[in-house]
């Protein structure tokens, strides 16, 4: 029984045929509380298929989807918003649930945002907008947060440190988070569970399983010196959100 | 002293200028206008229909255009067409249906022009009724599904991923405006009704920074086009129904002052 609690969403072999062609298939992970799950792999691999598959958004699927919460958040990879709706980030925060202005706040604060809380959607630069996505996320406090590319057109600066706060969510919350990344580099030591993709599960993982393994390999590269080497120096000082800098303690 | 009919024609007018400020800023913001035009266009089969068989033509013309809008969202699952072309394919054929259907009723003599434009000044009691009680229906339903509709407007896959139903509740919005369109023929006949939708929320849109403003201010530009309109066709002895829409094109295009001051702000 306890498995069932734990276990918030579990796919079994799924796959998706459309087109005359599969966009992804044999796809199998458990996303259980507190864990973050990470989906790697080159354009065209099927991850954000496979994270549509999660949110149940194509009607179409073989294989099996369990999903044993409704509390979901998501933050879609791209999203247009059409010049014809005035719309604020205020209103924004509240598309899909009702929040208090302190909770609105306080969302915004987290990831650095606060003053954009009056702007206007379209307003927003590429970066700004993305925080703004995953404010709302967090705002929400679901049980499930699936964040396809939450860094694009985030500095690198900022990237880190939003991997920092995606790590600190899952553990102030205690909820599961499936990631997309292009890029393991930056997000393996804060991941718990990377499956790799390449229209099927190519390998999958612990994050040092997946780096060592000769398919991972065959996708990326062999410098995995490189990658290993990113997170094992340490820094005097630290960036924050907002780009500022704080020395470490 | 104002005629009776005069203040029957506002009461009516008033009525619907309330109801198609909220509905008109979601068929603007979710690209519909071609839409509204489509329902508008097989009301007249409905109407056509309604004469034939006797049923009450608010009635008959809700129903066919609630089929023809469900059929839509049909073709548009099952076809690769794209979305206007499916709507003129329904607006034409639906029109030419309806005309055809006139055509073999030789016996009933329709007032065409009547169909096509309305007639606000030959509204009754009961169709000052129907306006009220079927306008607060429609809006009490759109205040309920408020929040997953608008969500879906925005983002439709984000919506359905937080669990907001927008298949459902986009099939409730094309119902109610197939209910607008129903009850407001007779007044602004079928070629105006997309007018009195798009019109106030398209000024609305020039003036208001969000999606509440942009209600209230469609609502308040309907009215005005309302009495505007009715006025002015009263002294210049106009046709009621397009003095209205023209009232409303006037406000469009005294908003657009107030959205050039904005845009050189911005830069």
């Amino acid at each position: 029984m306890t498995q069932i609690n734990n276990s918030l969403v579990k796919l079994e072999n799924v796959g998706v045929f459309a087109n005359d062609k599969w966009l992804v298939k044999g796809v199998t992970f458990e996303i259980n509380k507190g864990q973050i799950v990470t989906l790697i792999g080159p354009n065209g691999s099927g991850k954000t298929t496979t994270a549509k598959i999660t949110l149940g958004l194509y009607k179409d699927i073989e294989g099996k989807v369990q999903k044993f919460t409704e509390k979901i958040a998501y933050v879609p990879q791209r999203i247009n918003i059409d010049w014809t709706l005035p719309i604020r980030v205020n209103d924004f925060m509240n598309l899909t649930n009702t929040l208090t202005n302190d909770e609105i706040k306080d969302a915004l604060e987290i990831t650095g945002t606060p003053h954009l809380i009056n702007k206007d959607l379209k307003s927003l630069s590429g970066g700004e907008f993305q925080r703004i996505l995953m404010a709302r996320a967090i705002a929400k406090k679901p049980e499930l947060l699936v964040l396809d590319e939450p860094v694009q057109g985030v500095d690198f600066n900022g990237e880190i440190a939003l991997y920092e706060l995606i790590k600190k969510i899952s553990d102030t919350l205690n909820c599961g988070i499936l990631l997309i990344s292009h890029n393991l580099h930056v997000v393996m030591s804060k991941t718990d569970h990377v499956v790799c993709l390449n229209g099927h599960v190519c390998c999958s993982g612990t994050p040092i399983d997946v780096a060592n393994n000769e398919k991972y390999q065959e996708i990326f590269g062999k410098d995995i010196s490189k990658i290993l080497s990113v997170y094992e120096h340490t820094h005097d000082h630290i960036h924050n959100i907002d780009g500022s800098i704080e020395k470490k303690k | 002293m104002l005629d009776d009919f005069f203040i029957r024609a506002l009461l009516v007018g008033i009525g619907m200028a309330i109801v198609t400020g909220p509905l008109g800023c979601f068929v603007v913001w979710r690209r519909l206008s071609f839409f509204g035009d489509t329902l508008a266009h097989s009301a007249l089969l409905g109407i056509t229909l309604s004469h034939t068989t006797e049923i009450n033509m608010a009635l008959s013309v809700f129903v066919t255009s609630s089929i023809v809008a469900l059929i839509l969202l049909k073709l548009q699952k099952t076809t690769n067409l794209p979305s206007d072309a499916l709507l003129g394919l329904l607006a034409h054929s639906s029109l030419a249906i309806g005309l055809v259907v006139i055509g073999l009723l030789a016996t009933i003599r329709f007032d065409l022009m009547g169909l096509l434009f309305g007639d606000i000044l030959a509204v009754n009691a009961n169709d000052i009724i129907l306006v009220w009680i079927g306008g607060a229906i429609i809006l009490i339903v759109l205040k309920i599904i408020w929040k997953p509709l608008f969500a879906s407007t925005v983002n439709f896959e984000l919506a359905e991923a937080e669990g907001m139903k927008p298949e459902k509740y986009n099939a409730i919005f094309t119902i109610l405006l197939a209910a607008i369109i129903a009850i407001s023929i007779k007044m602004v006949g079928l070629l105006l009704i997309t007018g009195m939708l798009i019109l106030p929320a398209a000024m609305g849109r020039n003036i208001s920074d969000n999606p509440m403003q942009m209600v209230i201010f469609s609502v308040i530009g309907g009215l005005l086009s309302v009495l505007i309109g009715l006025f002015a066709s009263l002294e210049f002895n106009t046709p009621s129904g397009p003095s209205i829409i023209t009232a409303g094109l006037f406000l469009f295009i005294l908003s657009l002052s107030r959205i050039k001051k904005k845009t050189q702000l911005n830069n």
